[in-house]
Parts: structure tokens; C-alpha cells; sequence
């Protein structure tokens, strides 16, 4: 049976799955690292979520093709980080409550709009979702060309926001007014550069990678929307950003990590073959993301603006 | 735009900014019933009729409301001094899973000491719940938003092991739901042949006894010194984390009251499905009642009436009964907005 645990880890379809539900975890940790990074603490990523995979399904569901689903999707996500923005910035009010607020909003007005929308029927439609796409040339590659070069269209462009948002980051005049907002906003200010606009402009680009991730849960994952289907993947993204100290790279190798583990455990659930309660597997996700938390709060170094209103003209 | 603080606003002031929120959540309600084809007067009027609109009704929406006036005091506590529990659903549960431990047969004793037993034993269950993360909070700076909010995924989890396992009843056919509790373990109903119970009468009880805390205690007083300035409170020499570990202990105990009134006065067994989010709802409880342990009574009441009055209102005229779900989370951001306006002055340049 030991030897049988070991063994999950050497086949390609155990990697192949972890890639696949590290994804909607990159696209909402980038969310939430953007939203993070120039100050904001986003909790309605929950929600946000839940919006993201509702729309981008429903979309394609009333006719949209995929790719339309997915602007649709964040741009939904996009105005929930507007009033987000809007409330927490501006405003000023407690980041937390609003956050909780947002979630509570988002996922209740999705579950609104899904009865009214489909009040006829009983289980949920089905849609076509993204297929397979194998990358010329490099999906060749033994091992690493199927693992991660025959996934989706969206696992790529998963991929591609963390290098695009490492990028802007790190190398560009945006990015670095986005981390000094977070940082030390009065110098963004002085530089004659609101900080207000930066930090709702990040929260809104945060919130729309957030809904993406969302979507690809209904468009990817799978092909239909589920009540409580993000089931607390919002939640684990915060505590990824924060195992991966608020850096693209550390932040992906986290998810990847996370969900390496979470296609071990279901793996591993088959393999022991019921001695041990179905429910212990599913809790280890979450108890982990808990103990990653403590592992790095010691020498987590959270953006220092990091949940501070700042006002025009304060000092 | 900036934020300019405002004199001390009149009383007038005060009440006007919140009514203004409630208007706002009817307001955007009424929209979202349109959209769904429905003539929003009349939804509303079935709505408050469901909700108060005869003894039934009315003793339903009290029944509703006991579980969210915990929960409201938990959180109501907790915020005041700034930590953010957002966990007590799961002390919800721990609480219940308490009640079902204890009261099934475990303790033969009459009422007069069961019922005592298991409301200290719960209490202590929640209590132990929140502990962890706030003494990850206080010892190792780990964000408790995160932790609580993933330790109720955990403890839902463990709950349904539970229900699957040792408290499974071995009469239920096979549903995860445990025994019954005795009858020593009930919470007797207030009217015969109603279904509100003195778990209500507990809850009152519970915030007076919360208000008298909060605002006659040291304990009470400290706990408004951390949440007000953590910085200012620990030059001032009070012990800001044990106040906070005193806070979590009392909050999760609060948390903890809504499982055994739920178990022990409404339903007398335990399933997966007794709280339909009590410990979220609560923030938004709490929050309405700008923390205030006695508004936390009102704001319940009202947050149940459209809850109930959503439901009965949804069986007739087909608005979707998640209507109140999202009147609920309109209330609470458009409250905190008001409460910002009351005591700040926007300067637009």
C-alpha cells in the first residue's frame, strides 16, 4: 500500500490533474496578489468567484462562445471590485466587513439570477467547455509536454498572467506605482500619481482575474455551474498569497504545490480504500493552507499599507 | 474627493444616514424583483406579511431570529475589539455537536442540571474553536480572517465524520443525522404547540448579560480600548492579547449558544443542515446594530422577518426566496456606508 502512494506521484495523469486545479487557484491568487500588493485586502474573492463561474457559463450557455463567456465573466468580476474599490478606497470603510459584504452580495445575487434565469429547470444545463489543446511541437516532450502542454486554453493563459503580472510588477512604471501604493502611498502621491485611481484600478484588474478563475471552474473543470462550487478555493487563495510572500513566482509555485496535494489526496482516498473517513482527505486542503499560514507568518512581510485608508494630503 | 470629520452629528443625523440604508436595500431590491417579473409593492406586502402578518408568522420569524441574536453577539463582541471571527459557524456547530455529546443520554440527570451542563460544556466547545486562531493570532501574527474562515470548512467536514461515525443514529435509516436528545436536554417551547422556545428567552438574556459586559466591565472597557487603538491600549499598559484571547473565549462561547439552541429548542437532533450560514448572517446582524449587544434583539428580529417573510413570500408569487439573501448583503455595505456618512463629510476637488 506504501509503495502503491508513492506510485500516484510518478504517473502523468496525477500531474496532469494537479496542473489542472492549480489553475483557477493561479488566476484568483494573481487576483488577489494585485489587490494585495497595492494595498487592498479583497475577501470578496469568494463571491467574486462564484460570479466569475456563474456568468462565463451562463454566457456560453445563452449562446456566447467560450472566449466570450470569459470577458464577460471578468468584466462582471471587474464591477465587483469597482464598488469594492470604490467602498474600501475612496471611502475608507474596514476592508474586512466590506469584503465579507461583497461576498455575501456577489453569491447571493449569482444564486438570484440563476433561479430566475433557469427557474424551469431542475438540474443544472450543460455546455461545451474548453477542449484539450495540445501545443505543437512541445506537447512531444515526454512527460513534461503531457503534464503541462495538453491542458486547456485557459491553464495556458493561467499561466501566462503570472509572467504578465510579474512583469507590469517588476519592470514597469505601473507596477511600481501598484507596489509603492501599498508600500508607501504618500511617495505615489508625490510623484503626482493618485493613489486612489492605482489602488481601484488594481482591485477592479484583481477582481476580474478572480472571476476568471471562477469561470474556470464551469468552463474547464467542468461544463456546469453547481451552488457552492467554489466551495472555499477563495479562501485558500488568500492564504497563497500570503505562503507566497506576495510574489507572482513563490505564489505559483504555492498553487502548484496546493494542488499537487489535493490530487494526492483524492488519489490516495482510492488507494486506502476506506479504512480512513473520506472526510479526513478533505479537510487536509484547508488544514494545510492553515499550516502554511503559520510557517511563513514569522517572516511574512506584508505590504506595508497593506489595509491602511490613506488620504489625500495626510501625513 | 477626500474625507473630512464631522462635528459630533445630532441625534437626527444619527438615525438618518441608516434609514437612508434600509431605503437603499428596498430600493434595489424592488429592481431585482422586477427583473424577475414581479410586481414589487405587492412582494414586499407579502413579504412583511409573511414576515409579521399573524401569530404564526410571527412566532416563526422570533424562532428564526434566535440562532442570529447568538451569533450577532458573538460577532458583535468580537468586532469590538477588532477580531475578526468569522468563524462562528463552525462554533455554531461545535456548540451543537456539544449539545448532542452530552444531552443524548450520557448524563441522566433531571433538566434543572442537564440543560446547565450542556450550555457551559458548548460554550467551552466554541470557546476551545476560536482559541486557536486567536492564539495563532496574538503568538505568531497569523491573519485570523483566514484561519476561522477555513477552520469552518474543517469543522463542517468533521461534523459530517462525525454524524457518519459516532453520533450516527443507528435508527436513521442511514441519513448522517444523530440521535434525538432526551427530554430532560429540551429546551421547553414558551406557548404549547409553537415552536419558539426558550432558547429565545436565553437569547435575550444573553444580551443584556453581553451589553452589561461590554459596557459596565473592565473587561468590556478594555476590550473597546484594543479595538478602538491597539497601539494606544498597550501604552496605556492594558494586556492587548490577553484581551483578546478573553474576547475569542467569550465570542466562540456565544457562537457555541446558537448549535444548543437550535439543537436542544428547535430541532432536538443534529444533521449537516441545521445552519443555513447562522455565523455569516450574524456579521451582517452585528453590523446593523453598529455592535450594540441590544441592537443585536432588533437587528436579528428584522434580519429574520425578511428571511421568513422571503420564504412565504417566494411560495406565492415565485421571486426567488435568495431575494433575502441579497437584501441582507445590501443592508450591511450600505450600513457601513452609512455610518461612515454620519461621521464624515465628503469634499469633492
Amino acid at each position: 500500500m506504501l509503495l502503491d502512494a508513492f506510485d500516484i506521484l510518478l504517473t502523468t495523469g496525477f500531474w496532469v490533474a494537479a496542473i489542472r486545479i492549480a489553475s483557477p487557484l493561479i488566476f484568483a491568487t494573481m487576483g488577489e496578489l494585485i489587490c494585495e500588493r497595492a494595498g487592498v485586502l479583497n475577501l470578496g474573492i469568494e463571491g467574486i468567484m462564484t460570479v466569475g463561474a456563474f456568468t462565463g457559463w451562463f454566457t456560453v450557455y445563452a449562446g456566447g462562445d467560450l472566449w466570450t463567456g470569459v470577458m464577460v465573466a471578468a468584466l462582471c468580476g471587474a464591477m465587483f471590485g469597482l464598488l469594492h474599490g470604490f467602498l474600501t478606497v475612496p471611502l475608507g470603510l474596514s476592508q474586512h466587513v466590506t469584503g465579507i459584504g461583497i461576498t455575501l452580495l456577489a453569491t447571493s445575487l449569482t444564486y438570484f439570477t440563476y433561479r430566475v434565469a433557469l427557474s424551469e429547470s431542475t438540474s443544472p444545463p450543460k455546455i461545451e467547455p474548453f477542449q484539450p489543446y495540445p501545443v505543437p511541437g512541445l506537447s512531444e516532450i515526454p512527460f513534461l509536454g503531457e503534464t503541462l502542454f495538453m491542458q486547456t486554453p485557459l491553464t495556458y493563459l493561467a499561466f501566462i498572467t503570472v509572467g504578465l503580472v510579474a512583469w507590469v510588477l517588476y519592470r514597469t512604471p505601473l507596477g511600481l506605482a501598484v507596489r509603492a501604493a501599498g508600500e508607501n502611498p504618500v511617495a505615489v502621491e508625490a510623484q503626482g500619481i493618485s493613489v486612489t485611481a492605482i489602488r481601484v484600478g488594481a482591485v477592479m484588474v484583481g477582481s476580474a482575474l478572480m472571476a476568471i478563475g471562477g469561470a474556470f471552474l464551469t468552463m474547464s473543470a467542468f461544463n456546469s455551474f453547481f451552488f457552492e462550487m467554489i466551495n472555499g478555493r477563495g479562501w485558500i487563495c488568500i492564504a497563497l498569497v500570503v505562503f507566497g510572500s506576495w510574489r507572482p513566482g513563490k505564489a505559483l509555485l504555492g498553487a502548484i504545490l496546493f494542488a499537487a496535494f489535493d490530487a494526492y489526496q483524492v488519489r490516495l482516498q482510492q488507494v486506502t480504500g476506506g479504512v480512513i473517513p473520506y472526510q479526513i482527505f478533505l479537510m487536509l486542503p484547508y488544514i494545510l493552507s492553515i499550516v502554511a499560514l503559520i510557517v511563513v507568518a514569522r517572516r511574512a512581510s506584508y505590504p506595508k499599507a497593506l489595509m491602511v485608508p490613506y488620504q489625500k494630503g495626510e501625513r | 474627493m477626500r474625507l473630512e470629520p464631522k462635528p459630533a452629528p445630532s441625534m437626527a443625523v444619527t438615525l438618518l444616514y441608516p434609514a437612508m440604508a434600509i431605503l437603499a436595500t428596498f430600493v434595489i431590491a424592488a429592481i431585482l424583483v422586477m427583473i424577475a417579473g414581479a410586481a414589487p409593492l405587492q412582494v414586499f406586502g407579502l413579504v412583511i406579511k409573511g414576515a409579521v402578518g399573524s401569530q404564526f408568522a410571527l412566532v416563526e420569524t422570533l424562532t428564526r431570529a434566535t440562532p442570529l441574536i447568538f451569533t450577532g453577539l458573538a460577532i458583535a463582541v468580537a468586532f469590538r475589539a477588532k477580531l475578526w471571527n468569522i468563524g462562528a459557524e463552525a462554533q455554531l456547530y461545535a456548540g451543537a455537536v456539544m449539545t448532542i455529546i452530552l444531552g443524548t443520554g450520557a448524563i441522566a440527570a433531571p433538566a434543572g442540571i442537564l440543560i446547565p451542563i450542556i450550555i457551559v460544556g458548548a460554550m467551552t466547545a466554541g470557546a476551545l474553536l476560536l482559541l486557536g486562531p486567536a492564539i495563532l493570532k496574538t503568538r505568531f501574527g497569523v491573519d485570523e480572517v483566514v484561519t476561522t474562515l477555513l477552520l469552518n470548512f474543517i469543522f463542517l467536514l468533521f461534523v459530517s465524520l462525525l454524524l457518519e461515525g459516532p453520533l450516527k443514529d443507528p435508527m436513521g435509516l442511514g441519513w448522517p443525522q444523530s440521535e434525538r436528545v432526551v427530554a430532560e436536554a429540551r429546551l421547553p417551547r414558551i406557548i404549547q404547540g409553537k415552536r419558539l422556545h426558550y432558547g429565545f428567552i436565553l437569547a435575550i438574556f444573553s444580551a443584556i448579560a453581553v451589553w452589561l459586559i461590554m459596557a459596565k466591565s473592565v473587561l468590556g472597557y478594555e476590550m473597546r480600548a484594543v479595538g478602538h487603538n491597539p497601539e494606544a491600549a498597550r501604552f496605556a499598559g492594558i494586556p492587548v492579547n490577553r484581551v483578546l484571547v478573553k474576547t475569542a473565549l467569550l465570542s466562540g462561547g456565544l457562537a457555541a449558544l446558537a448549535g444548543v439552541s437550535e439543537v436542544a429548542g428547535l430541532k432536538g437532533n443534529l444533521t449537516l443542515d441545521i445552519s443555513p450560514g447562522y455565523g455569516y448572517t450574524g456579521i451582517v446582524v452585528a453590523m446593523l446594530a453598529l455592535l450594540n449587544p441590544l441592537g443585536v434583539v432588533i437587528s436579528a428580529i428584522f434580519v429574520a422577518g425578511i428571511f421568513v417573510g422571503a420564504d412565504a413570500m417566494s411560495r406565492s408569487a415565485g421571486v426567488p426566496s435568495y431575494i433575502s439573501d441579497v437584501m441582507v448583503a445590501t443592508a450591511l455595505l450600505s450600513m457601513v456606508t452609512a455610518i461612515m456618512l454620519t461621521r464624515f463629510r465628503i469634499r469633492w476637488r
